[in-house]
């Protein structure tokens, strides 16, 4: 220990405040520590292509998709009642955390109290910009003064602004940085996920494929299957909408026997091009 | 350094108070100066300052020097009693009877409120078109007269912080519940040293039962739950009427004749031109905006 780790406000010699880069291991690591909670979030937002933005920019098909693992309960736990990691600050704002979330309470509360009064000062609710910096200067506050800790989460701040129907993703650290995204993953794994994003979002995908790309990436490392999923869809001028666990479960198959058939498909190939042929048959009859 | 003046000793700053409690918590509160309403009222006007401005407690804690400063940046309002001695007479402000126009009709699954349209000031009529109502949640709406900006004022902190509630315990509050807040807000406010002089109507369905609740709160925060209530000289003519002809089944047709009667029963009697009043229907929808035909001419018997 060289003691530059233990007071806050202290950098060490070389350039660092320990406590922060600290925190933001505790936003990465949910599973290790036990006083952290298994945390994984993978969040992600779709868009339409601009001609359905163009005619229609209120009532337009961008949405943007959040997904989550819930966090694994205990056999006697009530999980419905069990708070869970996607939280709305206002009706058109959704937040989704990774981290501590005894933190995430406090910030979330910091950030609806704000959300209201600022509609109370300026009859407007916030913009997702508005809000996102709010958060990320809290969060800054508490890595610059004696006495306090960062805030051990990281946040994924989603939503529409007022009469505009351009779908927002925002991110804060710990440390107070916050910067805007087209699709993005916090969390356990968020680098895996991260990556399975970057090398499948496309520009101006619709509902349909948005949802399912965010339950096709969760999938990526999450291994329970579809009872552990929590998927939350805004779209502007709405209220949020959780998506049932039925639902969540039929994309799930859809995307496991997709899978299974690409796995099929990869195995034929390598034989030979007969069996590959006898194979697409049947399927092509069964469409028609 | 400033002398200090004599009256000065005597008195302890809010802020200041605010400060101590904030800083000790409640058991190590010192009793040599303060009886024990004068620190709970100033505890309760730390809290509300909370609610409002979240900051402005804690530079009160950790920068002392600021506290002059705070002080000034606190609404009036909330700084309140404690330099008043509470064996002196309060001021209770005193509110003449309204002549705005607030109308509310319960029926078997709906409220009717109606407020008139007219912002008046003296004997002038500032604006024609105005909507004296406030949407408190999905189902709950407000309708208010009084001193002009205590009016709006007091609605819109009401609407944030209920839907502050809403948002932090992802509950609606139910009318009941409502009231009961806005109420209690309006008492506290009365015990201050400027209090709202505002008269509601609070209107809406239970989202649970989906029963239908009015409430007649007054100035003096007085609250009441009716079945229909008007508020200003509208209740000389339109409460008799009521009383003759209505019933807790009637449905919103009905309402919305007996509300026609009400106002044509004004049109008649009342010597003020309140420009016709704005109607809102809650149902288990939620809030509407009715159309209503202002203009029939009525002549006086």
């Amino acid at each position: 220990m060289s003691g530059y780790d233990r007071a806050l406000s202290v950098f060490s010699p070389d350039g660092h405040v320990f406590q922060v880069e600290y925190a933001m291991e505790a936003v990465k690591r949910g599973k290790a520590t036990p006083t952290l909670t298994q945390d994984f979030s993978v969040p992600f937002l779709g868009t339409v292509s601009p001609f359905n933005c163009f005619h229609s920019l209120l009532m337009g098909d961008d949405i943007v998709v959040l997904g989550c693992e819930k966090r694994s309960a205990l056999k006697l736990q009530d999980t419905r009642i069990t708070p869970s990691k996607i939280a709305m600050v206002d009706d058109h704002v959704c937040l989704a955390f990774a981290g501590l979330n005894a933190d995430a309470r406090i910030l979330i509360d910091k950030a609806r109290l704000e959300a209201q009064s600022h509609r109370l000062t300026v009859e407007d609710p916030v913009t997702i910009e508005y809000i996102t910096k709010y958060i990320a200067s809290v969060q800054q506050r508490y890595t610059q003064s004696g006495g306090v800790r960062p805030f051990g989460i990281s946040t994924l701040v989603v939503g529409f602004d007022k009469n505009d129907g351009t779908p927002r993703l925002y991110q804060t650290e710990p440390s107070g940085i916050y910067s805007a995204w087209k699709a993005n993953a916090i969390g356990r794994s968020s680098k895996t996920v991260r990556e399975f994003l970057e090398r499948n979002h496309q520009e101006g995908m619709d509902r349909e494929q948005t949802i399912q790309l965010t339950i096709k990436s969760l999938l990526e490392v999450v291994q329970t299957g579809a009872k552990n999923i929590e998927v939350a869809i805004m779209a502007p001028g709405k209220r949020v909408e959780m998506l049932p666990d039925d639902q969540i479960e039929s994309y799930v198959k859809s995307i496991e026997t997709e899978k299974q058939e690409e796995a099929a498909k990869k195995k034929t190939g390598r034989t030979g091009t007969t069996t590959a042929a006898i194979l697409t048959r049947p399927g092509g009859e069964s469409a028609e | 350094m400033k002398a200090k003046t004599p009256g000065q000793k005597k008195k302890l700053g809010w802020s200041s108070l605010a400060r101590i409690q904030l800083f000790f918590g409640e058991k190590k509160r010192p009793k040599r100066r303060l009886s024990k309403q004068v620190a709970e009222s100033s505890r309760r006007q730390a809290r509300r300052a909370v609610i409002i401005q979240p900051l402005l407690p804690i530079i009160a804690v950790s920068e002392p020097h600021l506290s002059s400063f705070t002080l000034n940046l606190t609404n009036r309002r909330h700084v309140s009693p404690l330099f008043l001695p509470h064996s002196k007479t309060t001021l209770i402000p005193k509110l003449t009877l309204s002549r705005e126009v607030l109308l509310g009709i319960t029926g078997k699954d709906f409220v009717i409120i109606a407020a008139s349209k007219a912002t008046m000031r003296g004997p002038t009529i500032i604006k024609a078109e105005d909507d004296k109502t406030r949407q408190l949640n999905q189902h709950t709406l407000m309708a208010f007269s009084g001193e002009a900006g205590d009016t709006v004022q007091f609605a819109e902190y009401i609407q944030a912080n209920v839907s502050l509630y809403t948002m932090r315990n992802d509950t609606e509050l139910s009318p009941s519940a409502v009231s009961s807040f806005v109420r209690g807000e309006l008492a506290r406010s009365l015990r201050s040293r400027s209090p709202y002089t505002v008269n509601l109507l609070l209107g809406g369905m239970d989202p649970v039962t989906q029963e239908p609740s009015l409430y007649w709160i007054d100035y003096l925060a007085s609250l009441a739950p009716v079945p229909y209530a008007a508020h200003g000289y509208a209740q000389y003519y339109c409460l008799s009427l009521l009383d003759k002809h209505h019933n807790p089944n009637i449905s919103l047709e009905e309402g919305m004749k007996l509300l026609e009667m009400c106002t044509d029963e004004l049109k008649r009697r009342l010597p003020i031109d309140y420009k016709g009043v704005l109607v809102k229907v809650v149902t288990k929808d939620g809030v509407k905006v009715v159309d209503f035909d202002n203009d029939r001419i009525v002549r006086s018997a």
